[in-house]
């Protein structure tokens, strides 16, 4: 009983950890007064002043396009390869995997600057196109991860025998493989999603002058002090997020559609 | 019989054509993977024109650099540490309830990340300062206050933050593997909750540990971001000075030749990461 409560109060003290700072920012967004450092009591202004600031709509409008186009990117790129994989020599794959290992441990900081690096001696001018690029790249692992469980799970006579009853390979592939990595690919694509819209580092060295995505945005406001308008612009974010997650976890689905997060 | 497909290829089916289902993958991580890499590299070993030198990774050794370097591995070390010992209880709780891995992840993990990570970690400024929520109810409950914003503890503080989960989880995975009936069995032999512990579970869970350790000292030794925002201006890691190089000095080549050392790091980490997970199961989230 006393072991229970202490796991109990154990878990409850590290999810107020991880939660206190958003429910802080939350409190913010509601904050009269322009400094964080005091309450000025309740107001819904920043919400009404959110979309009439330009500046973050850009940003904001820059970060999600950037999100979605570089998850579905990554999500083809990565998909395409692990299929690929699954015909490979051991050793083949196995170099293969640790090239897609090499942007999960690698230092965000090294990924950033060496990419920085890349598009200053190719002359590109950077901007939206270069920040695209990086995501992309940072997102692949994500998926090619995502989608490998459910590869190494797949039953090769299934195919063969799709093809032994007649089938195409591309309608032997479709009709039986493809169903069986869809939700791997999907919980890819969501986690690429996630990484590039909270990323920060890798934006910071391949953004160019006039282009800026949400975490740029702050970072560049860190120094003058944070516009509430941004808090308010998070909260609306997370909650929306949270009230979407509810919802797909309230909703009665097919239980061969519940996709896990399986991630190993 | 479709024999000749498995002939040929006997780790799995290969779909469709393989070289051109490969190629795409190939030509992207060569281009922005290894030839990048590569660039970090040349930009280190040479100099403004060109001429190859040692003097941008022996920089390192100079006083400001070689303290930047300590703080930093330093300040990493015992955040790692902090969240192992944080971690593992949360890990065997959540093991020893069964909570669905999926929704875990989630709280955890997925969901926090959609409030930014820059406002997330500077709400802990909100949070610690002097007048800050801390030390409003410190005082209100006339405790003695917490005094550690700009100050390394903050680093810590925000480095444990921002890299539990890359911690727990890996523990996790590795935990939820180990069979029940080994625990059983080591408690029917009459082991106690310590000895069972100290010499079945926590040997089990080793490839978890060195990959949560690997996850979460890679990017605190490496961050310039928390360093900048909770530390005050006045605090440089290693991160912040490699990146003043590239974005204020623009001295490519010295911000290059700092990269490399750290890359030594990260190098040794990924090596240890090799030896003791094996079959990879902590590199995924």
């Amino acid at each position: 009983m006393i072991k229970t409560t202490a796991q109990k109060i154990y878990v409850a003290l590290i999810f107020i950890f991880m939660y206190a700072p958003i429910a802080t920012l939350m409190v913010l967004s509601f904050n009269a007064s322009r400094t964080r450092a005091k309450w000025g009591g309740f107001t819904l202004n920043w919400y009404v002043e959110l979309f009439a600031n330009e500046d973050i709509m850009q940003a904001l409008y820059n970060t999600l396009l950037i999100a979605f186009l570089s998850a579905l990117f990554a999500t083809v790129i990565g998909t395409v390869a692990t299929i690929s994989f699954s015909g490979m020599k051991r050793r083949n794959r196995a170099i293969f995997m640790s090239i897609t290992n090499i942007p999960m441990l690698n230092a965000e900081i090294v990924t950033g600057i060496s990419l920085m690096l890349l598009f200053l001696t190719l002359g590109v001018r950077f901007g939206f196109g270069t920040i695209l690029l990086s995501h992309i790249t940072f997102n692949i692992p994500y998926v090619i991860l995502s989608v490998m469980p459910r590869m190494k799970q797949l039953n090769p006579s299934v195919y063969e025998a799709a093809l032994d009853l007649g089938a195409s390979p591309a309608k032997a592939f479709f009709k039986v493989v493809f169903p069986d990595l869809l939700p791997g690919i999907l919980s890819g694509f969501l986690m690429a999603f996630t990484m590039s819209l909270d990323d920060f580092i890798i934006t910071h060295f391949t953004k160019g002058p006039g282009v800026d995505t949400l975490s740029t945005k702050i970072y560049t406001e860190v120094k003058k002090g944070i516009k509430p308008e941004m808090y308010a612009l998070s909260s609306l974010i997370f909650v929306t997020v949270l009230i979407l997650l509810i919802l797909v976890n309230k909703s009665p689905k097919p239980k061969d559609k519940v996709h896990k997060a399986e991630r190993n | 019989m479709n024999k000749p497909v498995r002939k040929k290829a006997p780790a799995g089916v290969s779909y469709f054509n393989q070289k051109a289902m490969t190629a795409p993958y190939l030509f992207w991580s060569a281009a922005f993977i290894i030839i990048p890499l590569c660039m970090i590299f040349y930009y280190g070993l040479t100099d403004r024109s060109g001429a190859f030198t040692l003097e941008n990774i022996l920089a390192i050794a100079s006083p400001e650099h070689a303290k930047a370097l300590w703080l930093s591995i330093l300040l990493s070390i015992i955040s790692t540490l902090v969240c192992l010992v944080l971690a593992y209880p949360l890990a065997m709780i959540l093991t020893a309830k069964n909570v669905s891995h999926q929704s875990f992840i989630v709280l955890i993990f997925i969901l926090p990340m959609w409030m930014n990570f820059l406002l997330r970690t500077l709400a802990w400024q909100t949070l610690l300062e002097k007048t800050g929520v801390i030390n409003s109810i410190l005082s209100f409950l006339h405790l003695p206050s917490l005094d550690i914003i700009n100050t390394p503890y903050a680093i810590v503080l925000g480095m444990v933050y921002n890299f539990l989960p890359f911690m727990v989880l890996p523990l996790y995975n590795s935990l939820t593997k180990i069979d029940p009936s080994v625990v059983n069995a080591a408690r029917d032999l009459g082991a106690n909750g310590v000895q069972t512990f100290c010499r079945v579970i926590f040997p089990l869970s080793i490839p978890g540990v060195i990959s949560g350790i690997t996850m979460v000292f890679v990017p605190a030794l490496t961050t310039f971001v928390i360093s900048n925002l909770l530390g005050g201006s006045k605090i440089l890691l290693i991160g912040n000075v490699i990146e003043q190089e590239f974005t204020q000095a623009s001295n490519w080549h010295l911000g290059s030749g700092l990269s490399i050392v750290l890359m030594v790091f990260i190098l040794i980490n990924m090596v240890l990461t090799a030896i003791f997970d094996k079959k990879g199961e902590g590199t995924a989230l």
